[in-house]
């Protein structure tokens, strides 16, 4: 930092930053908290924080409905699978619109979006029905494609605005050097773009884990995700916040860890081209 | 310069997700579009019998010209479900932006652990939209047991009945909730690219704290902005579970696409959904067409 | 634990959960996440053992189980063996022929047992399409203690007017006690159903003889207003927003003096685990206005259907007749009790000395025996249903119309603008839909 900054004024900035980091975040923290909780407990008046009797009985009841493990695997291979398949596809696209621009590429970009605005209830049957057709009902297959077509033109989008943000000189120097096109793509290229890769899959996997229309439309048992396991729970007879708490904290406990780990390389891409 | 050879290449590898696109992109839209036109209520017994069906036009459908058309607009939903969508795009756009960059600016700031607090501010965005709905109007905004209602009357204040008494802001609440970390983080980026140098002169010449976010930080942050709103309208333009969850589309919060849901499944009208599909996609074009003449200049810099 | 040896472990415990279901058939049911239907779940294991046929289970809430099994029979999917549906959808269904009929159910079933007004309720054309896992009506809950203190006693079958006494005398907004707790809640199944009802109570009905729509009739204004000024003078504040679970978690508080609702309901306020009153609960028939001659009590079960389009239609069936049996009404009371069976379906439940001993039970029966899908109003109407119409178009209308009356409610709009919109929306819908 170029300007000494006061003790006074970090300490200062630290405090309002954690009371509205805190303040943001505290609805999941009061839902974990609240998950913990018994039926009683999650809804005294005055609410109770922290010195209550902690109690494992709501997992345990929602462990005892769900086959938990089975949503969480769907879930993890719909995301990924998706999204794997997505920057597989995407990738070359972007690497050309960004390396070799022509007239049309932000016309193209602009209508690859725009396939993102067609509203899906509208498809909802014509869709089942050519599932239904081509025997990929209740198929993570058909989600995995599904997903990674939605998603797709995002994708598109961050890479190529990352890639966009690769100088081309260095690519200019590689092909002087003799590098050939697939020497430039594995060698030069492959490494810078890494970390807007990692972002890109980062994101899209959150977004396709948490994309909830079609994944509970075209789902019945074996390919049902997580989205399906919260649909059982959001309005059951009599006090609820405990039970509904556990399942909730149950279906984003996943996607939150690794949101958390991994925030570093996803803020690092996350920019789509806003920083020039 | 780029040669003929690499163009080729180039739009050979553009290909894959070009076609797989324009088939995405192209059967909905050609599906949506035959349906609008046809009387198709799956539960008053119209079926589509066969595969073949599909190549065919649906002949078990019965053509029915603009019918469905008019009748959607002429529904006394429709206008309001217009403004409404762009009143919950708007208010969750306006707050994801104003707070995205007070947000962003502080967290520029020095202090410690600001890894920590970064965690806290972009978890909302890893919660699922049922998940964030349900937490939201059980445990906060329910009128009895809710925490807002116990605050209240902490004060002594009678609980507002957060869904019926501001229902639409209710819901921009709790869609901003989940999409103010994403305009954050990528404010917060941009921000950070920020030439500190720049803004430490202007300090020098005596420019104010307010002059100088006008002249230097906000027009730094342009393209930012630019991308978040784009990139916020095309997910804001579809909010359905956050509807679906809390109201139902009751109180004045039937956005566009709700309405669309209620007549495709609610009603089991797929015709006139589908003409209301037809009509969702003008009206998102048009949002698509107004950004870009307006703030779409910021993206060719 | 490293990210492979997590993944070797689910994975293991996926292929142990594979091989454990690992039937010769296994069927696949869609449900509601209501609290009979998931004890129901508890007791699956028995049946797998006594038949060998394996159970998958899809729980979902409500609306969304409803959108799913539509888009399936309606498109023949066949991801289903066993949906469970309502009182509304199975003559539509059934009609339709999208459901395979009971006509063949084994001798031991008895299915002459099944209620008369619910059998009625779930067959089309004299064919049973859905058996009952659990029927109801709607009835009076009241607290007996706050009856007491008011100096009241509630007849065994009151009127609006007298609701609206004891309302009065029970409200108590210093001790946070709300004279009444109804559904106000929109959708065509919460409040929809509940002032449809109310309406019939005082001589209202949706369509006329031909289909014309009644919201400009004197009876709907009056219906509407009664229960407007009623919730707004003694309900809790945001009764637009509150729904059958709502209402139940209000009641088992102690917040409510009075609640009518659905009759299952009467199990769950009076079990002393969940409910802070249970041993203070009274119950009484729905109301009627004074001078007409209709209750506001509705008609509804939830039945397990075979779609037509299932492979697996003999261990379906194999099923139904299981769970909805007596010895699957004696299973549960041997294990929880008689108070948690489920309600409503067999005469030969009301029958049971130790059925009937439960303090709810008759009235629930005579509320049942209390309604007729068939003559749901005081004027002759063209639909079949109480608490709705049994048209395919029904559910869409009634779910906009009860958010307009929700609008209402909520002071946003008047009565009378409701009843203008609610008019204007089902005479647009029915002309949409060809009437």
């Amino acid at each position: 930092m170029a300007r000494a900054v006061t003790t006074r004024r970090k300490a200062l900035n630290t405090a309002i930053a954690w009371t509205i980091g805190l303040l943001i975040f505290f609805p999941i923290l009061w839902t974990i908290l609240t998950s913990f909780k018994t039926e009683a407990v999650a809804i005294a008046n005055p609410p109770v924080f922290l010195n209550f009797d902690w109690t494992l009985e709501n997992y345990r009841v929602v462990m005892e409905r769900s086959d938990y493990m089975r949503f969480l695997w769907n879930s993890v291979i719909i995301a990924g699978g998706s999204t794997v398949l997505g920057v597989i596809i995407a990738v070359p696209a972007a690497w050309s619109m960004a390396f070799v621009p022509s007239r049309r590429t932000k016309d193209i970009l602009l209508w690859m979006l725009s396939t993102k605005m067609l509203p899906a209830v509208g498809v909802l049957y014509p869709i089942y029905l050519l599932c239904i057709q081509l025997g990929l009902l209740d198929s993570r297959i058909a989600l995995v494609v599904i997903l990674m077509l939605i998603n797709l033109p995002i994708i598109v989008w961050m890479l190529y605005t990352y890639f966009r943000e690769i100088p081309g000189e260095i690519l200019e120097a590689a092909r002087m050097d003799g590098a050939s096109l697939k020497d430039e793509i594995l060698y030069v290229l492959t490494p810078m773009a890494v970390p807007g890769i990692a972002s890109t899959l980062l994101l899209n996997f959150i977004l396709a884990w948490n994309e909830a229309f079609w994944t509970l439309n075209l789902t019945s048992v074996d390919a049902a995700p997580l989205t399906a396991f919260i649909a059982s729970y959001s309005s059951p007879e009599g006090l609820f916040f405990a039970k509904l708490s556990a399942a909730s904290t149950m279906a984003i406990a996943p996607i939150l860890i690794l949101g958390w780990f991994s925030q570093k390389q996803l803020v690092r891409g996350l920019t789509f081209g806003a920083v020039k | 310069m780029a040669t003929q050879h690499s163009r080729a290449a180039a739009r050979f590898m553009m290909a894959p997700a070009v076609f797989v696109l324009l088939v995405w992109m192209l059967v909905p839209l050609s599906l949506t579009l035959i349906f609008a036109f046809k009387r198709f209520m799956p539960l008053r017994g119209d079926r589509i019998e066969s595969g073949w069906d599909f190549v065919t036009f649906f002949p078990s459908l019965d053509w029915v010209g603009f019918d469905n058309f008019t009748r959607f607009v002429s529904s006394s939903a429709f206008w309001p479900s217009v403004v409404t969508t762009l009143v919950i795009v708007g208010g969750v756009l306006a707050i994801s932006i104003v707070f995205g960059v007070l947000l962003a600016m502080l967290l520029d700031q020095p202090m410690w652990a600001q890894g920590f607090v970064r965690i806290l501010v972009i978890a909302p965005f890893f919660v699922m939209p049922t998940v964030s709905a349900l937490v939201w109007k059980n445990m906060f905004m329910d009128p009895t047991n809710g925490l807002f209602a116990h605050l209240w009357r902490a004060f002594g204040a009678d609980p507002v009945v957060w869904l019926s008494d501001v229902p639409t802001f209710s819901i921009v609440l709790i869609v901003s909730w989940q999409w103010l970390p994403f305009a954050t983080l990528i404010l917060l980026t941009a921000i950070q690219s920020l030439d500190s140098e720049q803004l430490e002169a202007a300090e020098m010449d005596g420019a104010g704290p307010v002059s100088r976010f006008a002249f230097i930080t906000l027009p730094h942050l342009s393209r930012a902005i630019t991308i978040v709103i784009l990139i916020q309208t095309i997910f804001l333009l579809g909010v359905f579970a956050e509807i679906f969850v809390t109201t139902g589309g009751a109180f004045g919060t039937r956005t566009l696409t709700y309405l669309i849901y209620q007549r495709v499944l609610e009603s089991q009208n797929v015709g006139l959904g589908s003409a209301g599909g037809v009509y969702a996609i003008i009206l998102a074009n048009i949002v698509a067409i107004f950004l870009m003449r307006i703030v779409g200049k910021n993206l060719d810099k | 634990m490293s990210l492979k040896r997590v993944l070797g472990a689910s994975t293991a415990l996926t292929l142990i959960a594979g091989a454990s279901l690992a039937q010769d058939t296994t069927i696949t049911i869609a449900t509601v996440n209501n609290g009979d239907m998931i004890r129901m779940q508890g007791y699956t294991d028995q049946f797998t053992a006594e038949t060998g046929i394996g159970v998958e289970w899809v729980t979902l809430e409500e609306n969304v189980l409803r959108q799913r099994v539509t888009t399936d029979i309606t498109t023949n999917g066949g991801q289903f063996d066993i949906m469970t549906i309502g009182m509304y959808e199975t003559p539509i269904w059934g009609a339709n022929g999208w459901l395979v009929p009971l006509d063949g159910l084994s001798e031991d079933y008895d299915v002459d047992d099944i209620l008369p007004a619910m059998r009625d309720g779930l067959s089309h054309d004299g064919t049973l399409y859905a058996a009952p896992f659990y029927g109801e009506s709607s009835m009076v809950m009241y607290r007996t203690d706050l009856m007491e203190k008011a100096g009241l006693e509630m007849p065994h079958a009151p009127t609006w007017q007298f609701i609206r006494e004891a309302a009065a005398a029970m409200d108590d907004p210093d001790a946070g006690i709300n004279g009444i707790c109804l559904r106000g809640k929109p959708g065509w199944g919460e409040g929809g159903a509940f002032i449809t009802v109310t309406g019939n109570s005082f001589g209202a009905r949706w369509f006329d003889e031909d289909w014309t729509p009644q919201f400009d009739q004197p009876e709907w204004a009056e219906a509407l207003n009664f229960y407007v000024n009623l919730m707004n003078d003694y309900g809790p504040d945001g009764y637009e927003n509150n729904g059958f679970n709502e209402n139940l978690s209000l009641f088992q508080q102690g917040l409510c003096g009075m609640w009518i609702d659905a009759t299952v309901a009467a199990s769950f306020v009076t079990n002393p685990d969940d409910s802070e009153v249970a041993d203070s609960v009274g119950f009484a028939l729905a109301p009627n206005s004074e001078g007409v001659d209709r209750k506001a009590n509705w008609l509804w079960a939830w039945a397990l259907a075979i779609p037509a389009g299932t492979q697996q239609a003999d261990a379906a069936q194999t099923f139904i007749e299981w769970a909805t049996s007596t010895d699957y009404i004696e299973l549960v009371a041997e294990n929880e009790g008689w108070a948690n069976v489920p309600p409503g379906a067999r005469s030969s439940l009301y029958e049971n000395p130790d059925y009937i001993a439960v303090p709810f039970a008759q009235t629930t029966l005579d509320s049942i025996n209390a309604a007729d899908p068939t003559n749901p109003t005081v004027d002759p109407v063209p639909y079949v249903g109480i608490q709705f119409a049994a048209i395919p178009e029904f559910a869409g209308i009634a779910t906009e119309v009860s958010q307009e009356f929700a609008a209402a409610y909520a002071g946003q709009q008047t009565v009378e603008e409701a009843l203008e919109k609610a008019q204007a929306i089902t005479t647009e819908a029915m002309e949409a839909a060809g009437y």
